[in-house]
């Protein structure tokens, strides 16, 4: 406990992980519901996330499937948890209880993430990456038009969540601590943290440990991978289970968030902002993929809200000039390529620069000094030769 | 049989306006090893552009406009964004090109808007009749044209001194620089061409039978992905048939919707990817493309 101590002031990071905490438990006791839905949302984006940047940048394969994956897992929750429901929207439904139906639908993410392997484990680099182009829009397809499941275009409610009879909806039973009423965004709050915590952690786990550098292996070389013992198509297609998992998660929260998903929330456009988060998060980063969700699921919500105060933005339908929406495409369109251009490491990656120049100035001939140029992460493929 | 005849015949056709832009992949592609995700929003500036312009100027000096102005902005796309992440991995260029897409894409909604514009083609809604079948005019012009392009450019691509330089830098970069090919200036010129293509492309892609210059043209642009994909990423000819393929395959499957209704309803615009998932399946570098061997 003592050497605990006295490693704390050399140990920053620890009080800011404990303060980062604190804020987070604390939050719903101040914010307003609009706050709480956005971040609730920003969670479901970072587990979203952790899973891509597993995937893209620790395993180096390109996947603009994810929105279908995400949508598995939102569906599927609807599916498990449902009542069956018969009128002019009629779904059908298992009717179990929501955290049987949470795992399950996990566990069919992952399911469709290892049918997906024989494509994936067979085609190379950028062939992959478009491949998964088409699960996107076949996905949709079949989201508008197996209507006895999805509720095709006008979608399907989601069964709220429950844990041991405790129920996350506003009044069952009603609850109020410290004189804030706690109702379902309150509830979902500490799900939210939970399922987050529980993301990162297992994510740190992973590409810490031995299937991370067995990943990183075969990203960088499936050859030598391959020759230090690492089964290169088991590992592939155990990235895309694994990330599945993730999206599939990430799509339940956002399914409990909403109260009620549509087929068009899981289009293309979904991908690539989960592209976008983990590009400018850094690539392989998993802190740099929950700040990533955080910064692209949140702007244009806060774009939205505060468009009145600021000045450079239209209002929403007024015809002319940048729309709040499209501001925030603008921003993370632009995110993207000026990440790629000048912070190849992503946000996490330019802390990390920052931080040597401010202790005493390394040594270059210092191995054990960090280097004020972090090797970048990127996505890179074995490089194959072309031979007649 | 009539039927089918009819819908083969303009699936053929719409296959030459996607091989138009299939082409353009692959250009960029072999030249620079980079899959142009923007390839949709220069379509879509190129049609934007010609829209735009031909109240004024007429319909072929519109197009002209169009096609210099979509050459031009896939030159700068090269020339300010491409070539300072060149040398990075292949992937992290091809994300980056997301991020242009993203940009431009909103760019040209928000100018668009809600508006469908007219591209002010002479053909209209004309149909041309063969005998028992009929075609609309714009549709049999587009494969016209995209059958003199298609040659032109293989021509170029296999005679000229260009083509040849492009030839030998995509079979071995390093190689061809050290015969003094200079590989910047081959890959501004595919850049170039592609970005024309993507022009005549979007001029098609938005006449009859299609509504007009929408915001969604960008969109519609994509199904020349699996096309490029299916025929094999390096291949021109591959490009080609892929198209043709695409082409028919979603005449067809538009045509007969009410017989595999049983599939769903709006199939036509799943089927390029349907497609391309089946035959990524069989053969995993597509119909024409070289299969990356790996030499250790």
């Amino acid at each position: 406990m003592s050497e605990r101590l006295a490693s704390l002031p050399r140990n920053p990071r620890w009080l800011g992980w404990v303060a980062v905490w604190v804020v987070a438990l604390l939050a719903p006791f101040f914010l307003e519901s609009f706050w709480l839905q956005t971040g609730l949302f920003a969670m479901s984006a970072a587990i979203g996330a952790i899973g891509l940047t597993i995937l893209t940048g620790t395993a180096g394969l390109l996947s603009l499937a994810h929105a279908f994956f995400v949508a598995v897992g939102a569906y599927g929750y609807c599916f498990f948890a449902g009542q069956e429901s018969v009128g002019v929207s009629s779904v059908s439904g298992l009717g179990l209880p929501p955290l049987i139906a949470l795992v399950l639908a996990v566990a069919l993410s992952g399911l469709c993430g290892a049918l997906y392997s024989p494509l994936s484990g067979r085609l190379s680099g950028i062939y992959l990456g478009i491949a998964s182009i088409g699960l996107v829009f076949i996905g949709q397809h079949i989201l508008f038009n197996a209507s006895g499941v999805t509720g095709g275009f006008n979608g399907r409610d989601a069964e709220p969540f429950s844990l041991l009879g405790f129920s996350f909806t506003a009044t069952d039973p009603a609850l109020s601590i410290a004189g804030v009423p706690f109702e379902d965004l309150e509830r979902l709050w500490y799900l939210g943290l939970a399922l987050v915590a529980l993301a990162y952690y297992y994510g740190r786990h992973l590409t810490d440990g031995r299937p991370g550098r067995a990943l990183e292996a075969v990203r960088d070389s499936e050859v030598a991978a391959a020759v230090m013992g690492v089964d290169v198509t088991r590992y592939k297609a155990a990235a895309f289970t694994v990330s599945s998992m993730y999206a599939g998660l990430s799509g339940v929260l956002l399914a409990l968030v909403f109260n009620r998903i549509v087929p068009e929330s899981f289009g293309l456009a979904l991908s690539v902002e989960f592209l976008a988060m983990i590009v400018i998060g850094g690539l392989g980063s998993i802190r740099g993929a929950v700040l990533g969700g955080i910064f692209v699921s949140m702007l244009p919500k806060l774009m939205d809200k505060y468009s009145d105060s600021l000045p450079f933005l239209a209002q929403p339908g007024a015809g002319s000039g940048v729309e709040p929406g499209q501001a925030a495409r603008f921003a993370f369109g632009a995110a993207i390529v000026a990440v790629l251009l000048f912070a190849p490491g992503g946000i996490g990656a330019i802390g990390r620069r920052i931080r040597p120049a401010r202790s005493e100035a390394p040594t270059p001939d210092d191995p054990s000094s960090p280097t004020p140029e972090a090797p970048a992460r990127s996505v890179s493929f074995p490089s194959k030769e072309r031979s007649a | 049989m009539t039927q089918f005849i009819e819908l083969f015949i303009n699936g053929i056709s719409l296959g030459f306006v996607y091989a138009l832009l299939a082409l353009g992949f692959v250009i960029i592609f072999k030249s620079t090893r980079v899959i142009n995700f923007a390839h949709g929003s220069v379509v879509l500036f190129g049609a934007y552009l010609i829209a735009s312009t031909q109240d004024n100027l007429g319909f072929l000096p519109a197009v002209l406009v169009g096609v210099a102005g979509s050459a031009v902005l896939a030159a700068l796309l090269y020339l300010v964004i491409l070539r300072r992440v060149r040398g990075r991995a292949a992937d992290t260029v091809t994300i980056a090109t997301i991020g242009i897409d993203i940009l431009l894409a909103t760019e040209l909604a928000r100018r668009i808007g809600q508006r469908v514009l007219n591209i002010g083609d002479p053909w209209r809604d004309d149909i041309v009749r063969f005998g028992d079948f009929g075609v609309p005019a714009a549709r049999v012009a587009a494969a016209v044209v995209a059958v003199v392009l298609l040659g032109a450019f293989m021509a170029a691509f296999k005679f000229s001194r260009w083509g040849v330089a492009m030839r030998a830098a995509a079979e071995d970069g390093e190689t061809a620089a050290l015969m003094g090919i200079r590989l910047p200036r081959v890959a501004l010129g595919a850049w170039c061409i592609a970005g024309a293509l993507a022009a005549v492309g979007g001029v098609f892609l938005t006449t009859f039978p299609t509504p007009g210059v929408d915001r969604a043209a960008g969109l519609a642009a994509l199904s020349a992905f699996p096309a490029a994909i299916l025929g094999g990423l390096d291949s021109v000819v591959g490009a080609v048939v892929g198209a043709l393929i695409i082409g028919v395959a979603v005449s067809l499957s538009g045509g007969y919707q009410d017989e595999i209704s049983f599939l769903g309803r709006g199939l036509g615009q799943v089927t390029p990817y349907v497609v391309m998932v089946l035959v990524l399946l069989v053969r995993p570098s597509g119909l024409f493309g070289t299969r990356e061997l790996t030499r250790v």
